[in-house]
């Protein structure tokens, strides 16, 4: 199936679970219910509860207590750049899931 | 970054599949069902999505996430899509799409927003216009699994023609009094309507919801600015906020 192109801009504030697809696709496990720790103001909460900025260059995952970026992942020329340095600490795995 | 772990199951890797338009139904003038045959489709919980990739003739792709409408335990994947301002994706899929057309798609994805009937409830289920869609899912997972967790679906909608599954949430409602829908219109309401005239605020979520003492699981989705408010709405109500889940679709609704 092909669509024509008709390109806009898409800046949208979502929240963690916008960003699910992404990041299962780098983790490679369900990352909604991981639960994230904030390096700058220690908010911790499921990767659900976040606040995300989505853009065609990128996708910034930001604190839902303080508004610092936790995690950020851009696209260039076909390489996917995760930066997690926002976060302090990130857990997965199934006894995360309430 | 101290402390990274990442132990446990891996999910079902996320596989792009080809699907197949099985049907196409109007909900509203702006929002469709596209009912979907997904070839070794792994199943889902009800409130989780699929994105959705679609590529241009030059090999530009564009990609959304779309909640899943459907139950778990129906074996088709439904998909209701509403149409948004400047929205590629979604006037594409409302204007072009028809049966036996065929589109990418990877899922289900999500666990945080989601809710199986085996979790119990009550439920108190918050939507503004589309946000209905996974909420939906909860609801249809509900009856099909014969849970009798009572419900309580409180819906936000623009006028009386935009407001999603309509007749399938009076007939649920109609069939099952521990199954409640009670109906806003923000915009516009007709002659003899008799729900509310207004947006969601704290006094309408203490009529129509439980009091916190019941202890329900909340879900709400629908535009920021709606999520926002109702969760802090609930909050001074005084439900504890780990079971308000929320999930917004931001200001463009795509």
């Amino acid at each position: 199936m092909t669509m024509h192109r008709n390109v806009t801009v898409d800046d949208r504030h979502l929240d963690g679970n916008a960003a699910a697809g992404l990041l299962q696709e780098i983790f490679e496990v369900e990352m909604t219910t991981a639960l994230v720790v904030c390096a700058r103001c220690g908010t911790g909460g499921p990767i659900g509860t976040t606040v995300v900025y989505a853009s065609p260059i990128g996708t910034v995952v930001g604190c839902a207590g303080c508004g610092r970026w936790l995690i950020r992942v851009t696209r260039v020329r076909g390489w996917c750049c995760v930066d997690l340095g926002g976060v302090a600490d990130l857990r997965a795995g199934d006894d995360t899931t309430a | 970054m101290a402390g990274a772990g990442l132990p446990g199951r891996l999910s079902p890797r996320l596989l792009w599949r080809l699907a197949t338009v099985s049907a196409v139904t109007a909900e509203t003038p702006d929002v469709e069902s596209i009912a979907l045959d997904v070839p070794d489709w792994p199943g889902h919980t009800a409130g989780q999505h699929v994105d959705v990739r679609l590529t241009a003739e030059d090999g530009y792709a564009a990609q959304r996430a779309y909640s899943i409408a459907s139950p778990p335990e129906d074996p088709r994947v439904t998909v209701t899509v509403a149409r948004v301002r400047d929205g590629e994706v979604s006037a594409f899929l409302l204007e072009e799409l028809r049966a036996g057309d065929r589109l990418e798609l990877r899922g289900p994805i999500g666990g945080y927003f989601t809710w199986e009937a085996s979790q119990g409830g009550p439920l108190l289920l918050v939507a503004g216009g589309s946000g209905v869609v996974p909420l939906m899912a909860m609801g249809r997972h509900r009856f099909a699994a014969g849970s009798d967790v009572p419900v309580r679906l409180l819906l936000s909608s623009r006028t009386e023609v935009d407001i999603i599954y309509r007749e399938e949430l009076d007939r649920l409602a109609g069939a099952d009094p521990t199954f409640r829908v009670a109906h806003t219109l923000t915009r516009s309401q007709p002659d003899g309507w008799t729900g509310y005239r207004r947006r969601i605020d704290r006094a309408m979520l203490a009529e129509v919801g439980w009091p916190a003492a019941e202890q329900p699981r909340v879900f709400v989705c629908g535009p920021t600015p709606l999520v926002e408010s109702v969760a802090a709405a609930l909050t001074g109500l005084g439900h504890d906020p780990a079971r308000v889940k929320t999930e917004r679709f931001g200001p463009s609704g795509e």
